[in-house]
């Protein structure tokens, strides 16, 4: 933590940034995102296991973007979502610097090469509990799990926290905000619920860097995170792939290959 | 002005079963999965024991997040319309904070402002609150600062506050009345109590009055922009707030017939006032947060001479970033203009 500060305070003073980012003790004792613009600013920021926000979620939004160039504190979670956003060319090489926290362990980078070759380093899994809500989820029928997802969902009034803390839902203008036509019912009715965590489910397969920041910012408590996940470890069953970790754009689901064994692809 | 009495926890059930069997369904908050929910309930077993507010607001149980407005089926030549009819059920609304039970009040202001809504009037008729004074409070709460108290009676048609085996009641409005004339018996003579001293210690954290005095002078300053930094701009505040009354009309329909709904929005959404022009008045998210405020602490007062927040502190909680509308009100309260 001291040698994020002081690297932090560093960059300020040196106008190597514009802005650090990175988390600050909130509102009984949860942490929040803090934007240190001056170098005391800094001594806010902590940093503990009970950081937990995917701070990437800032990386493409127009009010950071003005700013400058902003030093992010990225946990394993937020190193994904910054390379695949790379990869996706929704920032550039060099645009943030990343201050890349791995336990006690700094490493500063800034582009999607050596952000890929930090990850390598990396092994990544899913959390305990997730795991084996998931294995639950698996093991039941098929109208058991549709009645646990009608359930859940039925408290889903779409004020999109989940779509708006993922930092690869960076659409300018997502679907589900379209009236004119409607591609997806925009009121939170059932089917208007369940077509929105079919489509962001679906978007994001294959996209998802497992963060879990989604089902953490459900006002209600409703664990999206697991569709996501779900989806996320079929693509990688299937293909082997995951988000998160190349620096260059290997997606399974956009992949034209002429030599695809599939031949209704050819 | 109000009539006080005790009643005895024991008491309370019957009381739950007085009600449903006036025909009325009770809401109550429910403990679930480490949150609190608002639930139907038959019995006070149910309601959680240890809560400071549910998530949600109550506000859904007169304006519900989709309400169906009106449909129609179009043939050639022809268009059948039908005016949506409310679906009111008589329902007491049991538990609310008085924060909370004051919120009608800010949505009443809008719903029978220049037009009376009979969607919002046909449900809130139906409506009685049995509010529970609250003996704790948290970071988030600051109904002191907005008018209000942590044992307030304004919103509750009944209040209870808890005493030792039971509540205190105070029954303030016709409609409490009515409750406690369900079963007169229960309600035992009390009076005596000192409310002040079991009531939650909530400091008064800024001065409203100036802030609400100010917030024009303020339209152009930094506060906002810098406070909003990292909001995400989702409707997590807005859908859980017991105040917020914005709502977004939308057609659901197919060449051969439809429906009009009308959804909850927020004001955090990047496209809630975009023109069709392509225009937007409220580009930036610094704008969209300091529409918040200001609704609540400076159109409010002025169109409707009251408050649009009234303190529960429910927007910070739920917030996934931590916006702490507190903090952020003695932080604008204290910006030299």
């Amino acid at each position: 933590m001291e040698a994020v500060i002081r690297r932090a305070k560093e960059l300020l003073e040196k106008g190597e940034v514009k802005a650090v980012l990175g988390y600050a003790q909130g509102t009984g004792g949860v942490r929040r995102p803090h934007f240190a613009k001056r170098p005391d600013q800094v001594d806010k920021l902590v940093l503990d296991a009970t950081c937990a926000q995917n701070l990437a979620v800032y990386a493409t939004k127009h009010e950071v973007k003005k700013l400058g160039k902003v030093a992010i504190v990225a946990l394993p979670g937020t190193q994904r979502a910054l390379i695949q956003l790379m990869a996706e060319r929704q920032i550039r090489d060099g645009e943030v610097a990343i201050l890349a926290v791995d336990g006690a362990e700094l490493k500063e980078l800034d582009s999607a090469q050596g952000l890929e070759e930090h990850l390598a380093l990396k092994t990544q899994a899913l959390d305990a509990k997730d795991k084996a809500k998931l294995a639950e989820l698996e093991a039941m029928s098929t109208e058991a799990r549709w009645a646990y997802w009608q359930e859940e969902l039925s408290r889903c009034m779409k004020c999109y926290a989940c779509r708006n803390s993922c930092p690869m839902c960076y659409c300018e203008h997502c679907t589900m905000d379209c009236n004119r036509p409607q591609w997806v019912p925009v009121a939170s009715h059932a089917l208007g619920n369940l077509e929105y965590h079919m489509v962001r489910t679906m978007h994001l397969a294959g996209r998802c860097l497992e963060c879990g920041d989604c089902g953490r910012a459900c006002p209600v408590g409703i664990p999206v995170h697991l569709l996501t996940f779900s989806a996320e470890e079929t693509i990688h069953e299937l293909f082997g792939q995951r988000a998160g970790r190349k620096a260059k754009l290997d997606y399974a689901l956009s992949t034209f290959k002429t030599d695809d064994k599939e031949s209704f692809i050819r | 002005m109000a009539n006080t009495f005790k009643l005895s926890q024991e008491s309370l059930g019957s009381l739950f079963a007085a009600l449903r069997k006036d025909g009325r369904r009770i809401l109550a908050p429910v403990a679930a999965d480490g949150r609190v929910d608002l639930k139907e309930v038959e019995a006070p077993a149910q309601v959680a024991a240890d809560y400071i507010q549910s998530v949600l607001s109550a506000k859904e149980v007169v304006f519900p997040k989709v309400e169906r407005l009106l449909s129609y089926t179009t043939a050639p030549g022809k268009v059948d319309l039908k005016d949506a009819e409310p679906n009111a059920v008589p329902t007491v609304l049991f538990g609310v904070r008085p924060c909370e039970a004051k919120g009608f009040g800010a949505l009443d202001a809008v719903f029978n402002w220049d037009y009376r809504d009979k969607f919002f009037n046909a449900r809130i008729e139906k409506l009685a609150v049995i509010g529970v004074g609250c003996t704790k409070a948290d970071e988030s709460c600051f109904c002191t600062s907005v008018g209000g108290g942590p044992v307030d009676t304004a919103g509750s048609d009944i209040l209870l506050t808890p005493i030792e085996g039971g509540y205190l009641v105070e029954v303030c409005t016709e409609k409490g009345a009515a409750i406690q004339a369900l079963a007169p018996d229960l309600f035992k003579p009390g009076s005596g109590v000192d409310k002040a001293a079991i009531a939650a210690k909530v400091a008064p954290a800024f001065d409203q009055p100036a802030l609400t005095a100010k917030l024009p002078g303020l339209f152009e300053n930094g506060v906002w922009a810098d406070q909003s930094l990292r909001c995400i701009g989702c409707g997590a505040c807005a859908f859980v707030c017991p105040t917020c009354v914005c709502f977004d009309i939308q057609e659901e329909a197919d060449p051969k017939k439809g429906e009009r709904l009308r959804c909850w929005d927020s004001c955090g959404f990047h496209m809630f006032t975009l023109h069709a022009s392509g225009h937007n008045p409220r580009e930036v998210q610094g704008a969209r947060w300091r529409q918040r405020v200001y609704h609540k602490f400076s159109y409010y007062p002025e169109r409707y001479d009251r408050l649009g927040c009234v303190g529960c502190g429910k927007c910070t909680r739920a917030c996934p970033v931590d916006m702490n509308l507190k903090e952020h009100l003695i932080e604008a309260a204290g910006v030299t203009a």
